[in-house]
């Protein structure tokens, strides 16, 4: 019990975004028509690609010596950057079409 | 880990960059621009994270990142770019795990750095299975969505022996998390078998199911970002990645909303198993009725109203430049030319009216199912080309049937129905469609484009 309330007042202020980044996913997909759902799903695939960011700090934290760890951590910027990249470019390319109309 | 005020300062315009840009998404006129912002935050948040780094770095750590980066950027711009618009979904879900498996590295790299601090210990094994399921599962909805692999695949008892496997798989990360152990095999074999999980997980759905299972392993993957954020201390990561959890979930629960079937529905698959039941008890009777392109052409010449209902056969056929020049070649006769757009048309809610859009067809033109469903009974002529599933009748009225309550055009109630259809192999979800049968249709079978092409010129010569 105690590990508990040491975990929540030594994180709380993670909670706090857990809780309210939930609430406002939640606002802003909303009342998205059906039409948009796409792109929307893409976008938010290329905004998940954050996770480049913890790959890149595993990257500049790892000992250079550690071999499996700096290609193990090349992969995974790699693959991060794949799925930023291609994540944004692809939901242009979508969002370009419904642009055309005149 | 420490960060400086000026990164977190980075990190905060990053986070709300996400948040903007996902508002904006969700309206047709900002949503380029939404799309564009997002990638400016993620961009600075990506060179900050570099550059504002506290702490010595050896220059070949930098290099090795610049260079994944350029190949990463290189490639993930070539390919998006290249790839066809009929494509799209499984791209989506290529990225997708692409974002998985970094998490899932992730993990495998930091794991042994955190032995001892047990909560760190369960944010990594929780992001690597979250990861790794996310990658294993983005691949499988990505070779079914390309056709290299077509049939669900069913084990005898799959629900169970997922569900075993699923329990064994958090009984395994547990004992990994309370006894604090730092056996890197045990590591791996975890990793592994949350690969394996993956694959099991999205093998049994069918693939009209599979843009739920994208949208769904998308907020999985949102989910592992977060808790690479919890790990690190990393605002942006758990900002990003919970935003996207939540969002992703809404969105999943949206589209199972459009097809009128219970999340639960489609992880534990209905369909195809009562289908099998259902089709044998609901024998369709009567007879198929063919039209040659110049039958339709002379139907279509003399009517005054035509509803066009595009399916996925359309996107495969690429033939959504010939529709296009159908529905101008009509209405330069005086005809009402309109398109049925249900909502999970193609295979990705929206993806028809991309597809359609490409091709310039008026935005005015693409009218959702509620909007159209009404003004079946006044038309003339509904074409229905390539789509089957969203116009089957027995959503409407077999109770046996896999797709029974699930939201229909109902383009019975026209006047003359033609189907193009390349044969009479049934649809995605693999059941008979009566409307075939039904004796205000004819079927023009045919690629659609071939057919299409020889409609067009029929139309001309008139």
């Amino acid at each position: 019990m105690t590990e508990l309330i040491d975990f929540i007042s030594n994180n709380l202020q993670m909670i706090y975004i857990v809780i309210l980044m939930i609430f406002v996913g939640v606002e802003v997909i909303g009342h998205v028509p059906a039409v948009l759902h796409t792109p929307l799903m893409s976008g938010a695939n290329a905004i998940h690609g954050v996770v480049i960011i913890g790959a890149i700090l595993v990257m500049l934290g790892a000992d250079p010596e550690n071999k499996l760890a700096l290609s193990l951590g090349f992969v995974a910027v790699l693959l991060g950057t794949l799925n930023v990249v291609g994540g944004f470019v692809v939901t242009d390319r979508m969002l370009e079409m419904f642009k055309k109309k005149k | 880990m420490e960060y400086t005020f000026s990164l977190e300062f980075i990190y905060l315009i990053a986070s709300v960059t996400y948040i903007l840009g996902l508002k904006m998404l969700g309206h047709p006129e900002t949503a380029r621009k939404g799309n564009l912002i997002a990638a400016g935050g993620m961009s600075i948040a990506i060179f900050g994270t570099i550059f504002l780094y506290q702490g010595e770095v050896p220059q070949i750590v930098y290099t090795l990142i610049a260079i994944a980066i350029v190949i990463g950027t290189i490639t993930g711009w070539v390919v998006a770019k290249k790839v066809d618009m009929t494509k799209m979904p499984e791209l989506v879900s290529l990225f997708n795990g692409m974002g998985g498996a970094s998490a899932a590295l992730i993990g495998l790299i930091e794991f042994h750095h955190n032995i001892g601090d047990q909560l760190s210990i369960l944010t990594i094994i929780a992001g690597m299975i979250i990861g790794s399921v996310s990658f294993s599962g983005s691949m499988i909805a990505w070779a079914k969505l390309n056709g290299s692999m077509k049939k669900p695949v069913r084990l005898p008892k799959y629900n169970i022996i997922n569900n075993l496997f699923l329990i064994g798989l958090l009984a395994a990360a547990t004992y990994i998390v309370m006894s604090g152990t730092d056996s890197q095999l045990y590591l791996y074999l975890l990793f592994f078998a949350a690969l394996l999980y993956g694959i099991l997980f999205v093998l049994p759905i069918g693939g009209a199911d599979m843009p739920v299972v994208i949208s769904l392993l998308n907020s999985f993957t949102g989910l592992a970002a977060a808790f690479g954020g919890f790990l690190y201390g990393n605002m942006v990561m758990l900002t990003g990645g919970i935003l996207v959890g939540s969002a992703g979930t809404i969105l999943t629960l949206a589209m199972c909303k459009a097809m009128n079937r219970p999340l639960a529905n489609v992880i534990f698959g209905a369909f195809g198993d009562s289908g099998a039941a259902g089709g044998d008890d609901s024998e369709i009777k009567g007879s198929i009725k063919e039209a040659s392109p110049s039958d339709v052409a002379i139907l279509m010449n003399y009517s005054q109203k035509i509803i066009i209902v595009p399916g996925y056969g359309l996107a495969v056929a690429q033939a959504q430049h010939i529709i296009h020049e159908l529905e101008q070649l009509l209405i330069s006769k005086g005809i009402d030319v309109k398109y049925a757009i249900h909502p999970v048309a193609g295979r990705m809610p929206g993806h028809m009216n991309v597809l359609l859009a490409e091709t310039n067809v008026d935005y005015d033109k693409l009218v959702e199912m509620e909007d159209i469903n009404p003004e079946f009974q006044s038309t003339d002529v509904v074409f229905v080309v390539g789509a089957n599933d969203v116009v089957n009748p027995a959503a409407h009225n077999n109770p046996a049937s896999p797709i029974y309550g699930m939201p229909i055009l109902d383009v019975e109630n026209a006047k003359h129905i033609i189907v193009n259809k390349r044969s009479m192999k049934p649809g995605y979800a693999g059941i008979e469609n009566e409307l075939f049968y039904n004796q205000k249709t004819s079927m023009l079978f045919g690629d659609a484009k071939d057919a299409l092409t020889k409609l067009v010129n029929e139309l001309k010569n008139m």
